[in-house]
């Protein structure tokens, strides 16, 4: 039985500790709504973005000479993974769940024999993945300096996958992040950029066909494929900062509620024992009394 | 009847503009194009210049490159750098056009690239003066 000192004690630290969880759990809340703002304001562009892609490969005939980025190197040996964490934690399972469902594509990946390159944004999923994977990270990228993150940040990261695709570095390339659909739940998602994804439509062709380039699509693609890379890196930047903020509201405000219980509890037992003190006490006085 | 279309220019951020308009000048890659109801669907993609506005009200925005596409009297506009003209003012200009020229005495430039870069120092310069 811990003495009422001890208790007193407890009490204090667990309603420190609830404080510090219900003030982030605020902070969250507010950044949240900015961060869900701007991955609902940035949806238009990759959406229309992948529309105008989706039209231009339709119109490409003859896919051997379509460019790279679209059809892929025709090989499928060595595949980079660019996976997507957060820089802080306290945020529940939103590092934990990107990097498991990393782990198992990277398992799958090396029991059928293939090279895997990893290039880690955000600090969080370097710390969980640099033990068992350590020798296929290639690069690390940091944002923890960036207050905000920009196009341009997305732009930076982009042009050095292509690079790296022009370079044969690679096959395949996917992307790792967490897609916000609301506060209580991210999915984790895996998606691939390189080759570009095209899906079959074929009751629009008609249509489609009668679009005029200018200058000829190879060229259009050429400049719109490495943008459409940082659009989606750019996507999944915003749509992870919403469910990171999310993922920490929900993780802080269980957090507090948890503390709240605690504090409770504790109080009980708290009061329990202070009367059980003063019950003995009084029992001592009487039969003193008594013996007298 | 009334001669208006769509147009819809969207920055990664956010949709810039959203309205009705009677026509659209756009710097394309190949040359400046107007783009009136019912024109043909097309997809091109931008240079450094200027595009105008008539609708309503006129505007003006400097672009350094974007997508367009042309469908069903819509017009959209995707850029990543697209200023307001009023924004651009007299010592970011003089600035951007030191920048440019840095970028062009570059030697290990792509024709492409300079034939880019010598548009937006003109566009630039025009706006300057």
């Amino acid at each position: 039985m811990p003495s009422l000192d001890d208790l007193r004690k407890r009490i204090a630290s667990v309603k420190s500790t609830q404080k510090i969880t219900k003030a982030m759990k605020m902070v969250a809340a507010a950044k949240l709504r900015k961060a869900q703002e701007m991955a609902e304001k940035g949806r238009p562009y990759s959406d229309k973005m992948d529309l105008i892609i989706q039209n231009l490969s339709k119109a490409i005939n003859d896919p051997s000479n379509a460019p790279k980025l679209l059809v892929g190197t025709g090989e499928d040996k060595i595949h980079l993974c660019v996976v997507m964490t957060a820089d802080r934690g306290l945020c529940g399972g939103f590092n934990t769940n990107i990097c498991k469902l990393a782990r198992k594509y990277f398992d799958e990946a090396i029991k059928s024999s293939k090279n895997l390159k990893i290039i880690t944004v955000g600090t969080k999923g370097l710390d969980q993945l640099k033990r068992d994977y350590g020798k296929y990270i290639i690069k690390k990228i940091n944002l923890k300096d960036k207050k905000k993150l920009t196009f341009l940040d997305a732009e930076e990261i982009g042009k050095q996958i292509v690079e790296l695709f022009k370079n044969k570095e690679f096959d395949k390339c996917f992307i790792f992040y967490n897609k916000f659909k609301n506060v209580i739940s991210q999915i984790p998602q895996q998606q691939q950029v390189i080759p570009a994804k095209i899906e079959e439509k074929d009751k629009k062709q008609e249509e489609m066909s009668s679009y005029e380039f200018e200058p000829e699509e190879d060229e259009i693609l050429d400049d719109l494929l490495p943008k459409n890379i940082s659009t989606q890196i750019f996507k999944a930047f915003l749509e992870n900062s919403a469910s990171e903020q999310g993922s920490r509201m929900t993780a802080m405000d269980n957090a507090t509620r948890n503390a709240g219980d605690l504090v409770d509890k504790l109080t009980i037992n708290y009061n329990r024992s202070r009367q059980a003190s003063i019950t003995k006490e009084l029992i001592e006085i009487i039969s003193g009394a008594e013996s007298l | 009847m009334e001669k208006n279309f769509n147009l819809e220019i969207i920055s990664p951020e956010k949709i810039i503009l959203s309205e009705k308009v009677n026509s659209v000048t756009i710097p394309s890659f190949e040359g400046e194009m107007t783009i009136l109801l019912d024109h043909i669907p097309l997809i091109t993609f931008l240079r450094p210049g200027i595009l105008r506005i008539e609708g309503s009200k006129e505007s003006e925005y400097f672009v350094e490159e974007g997508t367009v596409e042309f469908s069903n009297n819509t017009l959209i506009i995707l850029s990543s750098t697209i200023i307001p003209l009023e924004n651009v003012k007299g010592e970011n200009i003089s600035k951007m056009i030191e920048d440019s020229k840095v970028l062009l005495a570059k030697e290990n430039l792509s024709d492409k690239a300079k034939y880019i870069v010598s548009h937006k120092i003109d566009t630039l310069s025009k706006i300057n003066q």
